[in-house]
């Protein structure tokens, strides 16, 4: 590790109160309108509901370890795949890194003094946390078995389960998730420090800026949706009932204007933190800052013209089908423009072989994985046969969970030392890492075969040629859990009893490496003023 | 907003995370803009949906549309403008920090607005009365009775959605009002009133849309 | 952003009430005309043309900062994404000849 006297006479120089030491008790953390402390607090909530939601994809996986239905019946396992898919994806995926990591850094990083609506930003914690809450009473009054996806019309006729519920949730996890956008819209546009101009910003702040970009123009749509499936449900009126002329493919169409784009809700975060990750293991300024960063942005555009690409086994018009196809093949420019930079960024780089490099090099390679598979998807023949099977489950858990749990668990090792102030043992990253990257390869590759073999997803009983790759699957999902159980451990530990952090320990650049490890309440003792552009990492010297 | 009070050598009404009163309007402003796309998209889905029956089911829209009343629906919308003016005077009278015109024009939005509801709530329970509320109190037998109810629940849906709205502005228009008869606002800080207009001018342009798609469609008796 | 002193007078407000209650009128007795199709296309004119006159004085974009252009644009830009796409399946379902749907006619 690279901590050098003057990091450790800076960090004693500090000013001792910082956001976490300025006030004790539930009150100072239930009434915050600290965007760090409000950070914490989503930390601690999104880590329930990934234990949750990950209690229940290891039911599916011991379900699945015999092709016989002998743990749980049909229903049960309904509810249980349902259940994991809709904690996940509202609960978890959505809010994870923008409403953690990139609520503590993004004011941090343009240089500004908080979000530009505190009171806001603590009301989208308390939607979510209601929406938890109602999402919860769904769960253990009986559980949802629609799948996460709601489709009419089992959810609105036949679903005998607590769909209004689960959508209600899910309605409200959405507006928490717009509450948080608009504020990161607003605070990168009017709370940029003296001198950070657009093209000066971290890659991170543009990557939470297109997610942002998403999070208004998308979830609006899944409100939308979910309330007309509980008008339909609740009340009988008829918005997709075929008895009335309505069409279920409709519902589709809404549903997907916003589920597709929230995978870029889910991916572009973490892309943002590889950025600020790469750069700084490898000392080196992101290899073609500018295309990386309207990359971003061209994702997210991109991201709300190819919905349909989920529907080509639907009613959908071929001819409809085909501009999907079309356009979704072109979401991969982008991305590869990313995946090949970060890897420029690293050549000829000094790269440091610390728990941050072993994140980076896991999330480059599920990515890859991830974003290829997605071109299989996106060619309307070859999606008929791979339509609903493994093939899609193991493709968007290469992205969302290779790609976005990567980027989430590397940035909080990134970014720890500055959020509680503590040191983790670098050994024990490295191990998590390693650990992660097996154990989601073990579980995930082999479902691709089984897709592509005809397993289809959502049954609990298979052939019984499918065992060996389930058990596969499962033992993989064993090493997964202990994955990122590790870190829950080693880093509780390090709040406690860690090393105390100095400002900088990476060496990185930015602006939160300049302030004090933990941060004082308003950030920097006085506004930053920017004089150069992100990454100047030829003026670190080296140690 | 509310810690102004510990920042004493701060303007009135600064927030402690702006620079200057500047700022801290151009990002109320911009705030209240974000909002009102995620409401654009919000009632989109809506239109998008009437948008496609519509073209589907001509016939059972325009027979829908001919069981509305247009002189209320006209009235309403006449209502809903003459509200857009008075809120615009409002926020006119609170960039002079004039409390009194404030108030008065607040009041003039406030009982215009209460009067479209109590128009809407007539509307509804002649709706009921005559048994043209999908799932709840339904009567029509005709061939085009199921499409027919596409169209009401789409009615429903809609106007509902916009009422909603409108419920939750005179809710707010209440609290603006509280805050400006306490001599909060003035030439200085206002964006309270501002945004708050943005919000109320944008549910009056949803009605200036629904207006024409659900009441004057069935004016020409499905003649195309 | 929008300035006081560069905002909006009382005058253009009350032109621009005038001109509302005037398109009102309008649309109501166009839609007594039987102009065929173009009914719904004058209407949704007139409809729009009030929205447009609403946000740019009443909400003072024509007043405001190009940012406030952006978002608005923005706004109306994805919807009719939505809207263009997703009609884009319906008007094309029956193109190939096969049955378009087995709910819609």
């Amino acid at each position: 590790m690279a901590i050098t006297e003057q990091d450790v006479q800076a960090s004693e120089d500090a000013p001792s109160v910082n956001y976490l030491n300025n006030g004790y008790g539930l009150k100072s953390w239930l009434l915050t309108k600290d965007h760090k402390r409000i950070a914490v607090l989503y930390i601690i909530s999104i880590s329930i509901f990934f234990a949750l939601g990950g209690l229940f994809a290891s039911l599916v996986r011991f379900e699945l370890m015999t092709p016989e239905g002998d743990l749980m019946s049909s229903d049960t396992y309904n509810k249980v795949f349902s259940m994991h898919g809709i904690i996940m994806v509202f609960f978890f995926l959505v809010p994870s890194i923008p409403a953690t990591i990139g609520n503590f850094l993004v004011p941090i990083m343009v240089g500004a003094k908080d979000l530009a609506f505190p009171r806001i930003n603590l009301l989208s914690w308390y939607v979510y946390v209601v929406a938890g809450i109602l999402g919860t009473i769904a769960v253990v009054g009986g559980g949802v078995d629609t799948g996460w996806t709601f489709y009419t019309p089992y959810s609105s006729t036949y679903s005998n389960s607590n769909v209004i519920l689960a959508a209600m949730a899910a309605f409200m996890a959405g507006f928490s998730s717009i509450l948080t956008g608009l504020n990161f819209v607003v605070t990168i546009h009017t709370m940029r420090a003296p001198g950070m101009t657009w093209f000066r910003l971290p890659l991170f702040v543009w990557s939470h800026y297109a997610t942002s970009i998403i999070m208004l123009l998308g979830t609006p749509v899944i409100a939308i949706t979910l309330v007309l499936l509980m008008l339909e449900r609740g009340f009988g009126f008829g918005f997709f009932d075929p008895n009335l002329g309505g069409d279920p493919v409709l519902f589709q169409h809404l549903f997907w204007f916003y589920s597709h784009p929230a995978v870029y809700i889910m991916i572009l975060p973490s892309m943002g933190v590889m950025s600020e990750m790469v750069a700084a293991v490898a000392r080196k300024r992101v290899f073609g800052y500018e295309f990386v960063a309207f990359s971003s942005v061209a994702i997210a555009i991109l991201g709300f013209l190819v919905w349909g690409h989920h529907m080509f086994v639907s009613s959908q018009s071929t001819y409809a089908g085909m501009v999907f196809s079309i356009i979704t093949f072109l979401v991969a420019v982008p991305s590869a423009i990313k995946t090949f930079n970060w890897t420029a960024t690293l050549y000829k780089g000094s790269i440091v072989y610390d728990t941050s490099m072993f994140y980076v090099y896991g999330y480059l390679g599920l990515f890859l994985v991830g974003g290829l598979t997605g071109l299989f998807l996106s060619s309307m023949g070859l999606d008929i046969h791979l339509h609903d099977t493994y093939f899609v489950v193991a493709h968007f858990h290469y992205i969302m969970v290779g790609g976005q749990v990567m980027g989430y668990l590397g940035g909080m090792h990134f970014w720890w030392p500055k959020i509680t102030g503590k040191m983790f043992p670098d050994i024990c990253g490295k191990i998590s890492a390693l650990l992660v990257f097996l154990g989601f390869n073990f579980t995930f590759f082999p479902q691709f075969i089984l897709g592509y073999m005809g397993m289809p997803r959502r049954y609990h009983v298979y052939p019984e040629e499918f065992q060996i790759l389930n058990v596969a699957s499962s033992l993989g999902a064993s090493l997964l859990a202990l994955g990122y159980l590790v870190p829950g451990v080693y880093l509780t530990w390090s709040i406690f009893k860690g090393p105390k952090a100095p400002d900088n320990p990476w060496g990185a650049k930015g602006l939160e490496w300049e302030t004090t490890s933990p941060p004082p309440t308003f950030n920097f003792e006085e506004t930053p003023v920017v004089t150069e552009e992100a990454y100047q990492y030829g003026q670190i010297e080296e140690h | 907003m509310a810690d102004h009070a510990l920042h004493h050598d701060h303007p009135h009404g600064l927030a402690h995370q702006f620079e200057d009163m500047p700022q801290q309007k151009e990002s109320a402003v911009i705030g209240m803009w974000s909002f009102l796309i995620t409401e654009i998209l919000f009632f989109g889905g809506f239109f998008a949906t009437y948008l496609i029956y519509r073209s589907y089911y001509p016939e059972a829209f325009f027979e829908g549309s001919s069981h509305l009343d247009i002189p209320m629906g006209a009235f309403n919308t006449i209502v809903l403008i003459v509200s857009s003016l008075t809120m615009a005077m409002a926020v006119h009278k609170s960039h002079e920090g004039n409390k009194r015109g404030i108030l008065v024009y607040l009041t003039l939005t406030g009982i215009l607005g209460l009067t479209f509801l109590v128009v809407k709530y007539f509307e509804y329970s002649a709706k009921i009365e005559y048994g043209l509320v999908p799932g709840l109190a339904w009567h029509p037998h005709g061939e085009n009775s199921p499409q027919l109810a596409l169209f009401y629940s789409l009615y429903f849906g809609m106007t509902g959605m916009h009422a909603l709205h409108m419920i939750i502005g005179i809710g707010l228009l209440i609290w603006v009002f509280v805050k400006a008869a306490q001599g909060t606002y003035t030439a200085e800080y206002n964006a309270p009133v501002e945004i708050f207009g943005l919000y109320w001018h944008f549910v009056d342009i949803v009605w200036i849309f629904l207006f024409p798609l659900l009441y004057l469609l069935g004016t020409q008796g499905g003649g195309h | 952003m929008a300035d006081d002193h560069h905002g909006p007078t009382v005058r253009i407000y009350l032109a621009v009430f005038a001109s509302l209650m005037f398109l009102t009128a309008l649309t109501v007795w166009v839609a007594f005309q039987d102009l065929g199709m173009f009914n719904d296309v004058v209407a949704l004119g007139i409809a729009c043309t009030k929205a447009t006159i609403v946000i740019l004085f009443f909400m003072h974009v024509k007043y405001a900062s190009r940012l406030t252009w952006l978002l608005a644009g923005a706004g109306i830009l994805f919807l009719l994404i939505l809207f263009a796409f997703a009609m884009a399946d319906y008007v094309s379902r029956g193109w190939l000849g096969m049955p378009a749907s087995h709910y819609l006619q």
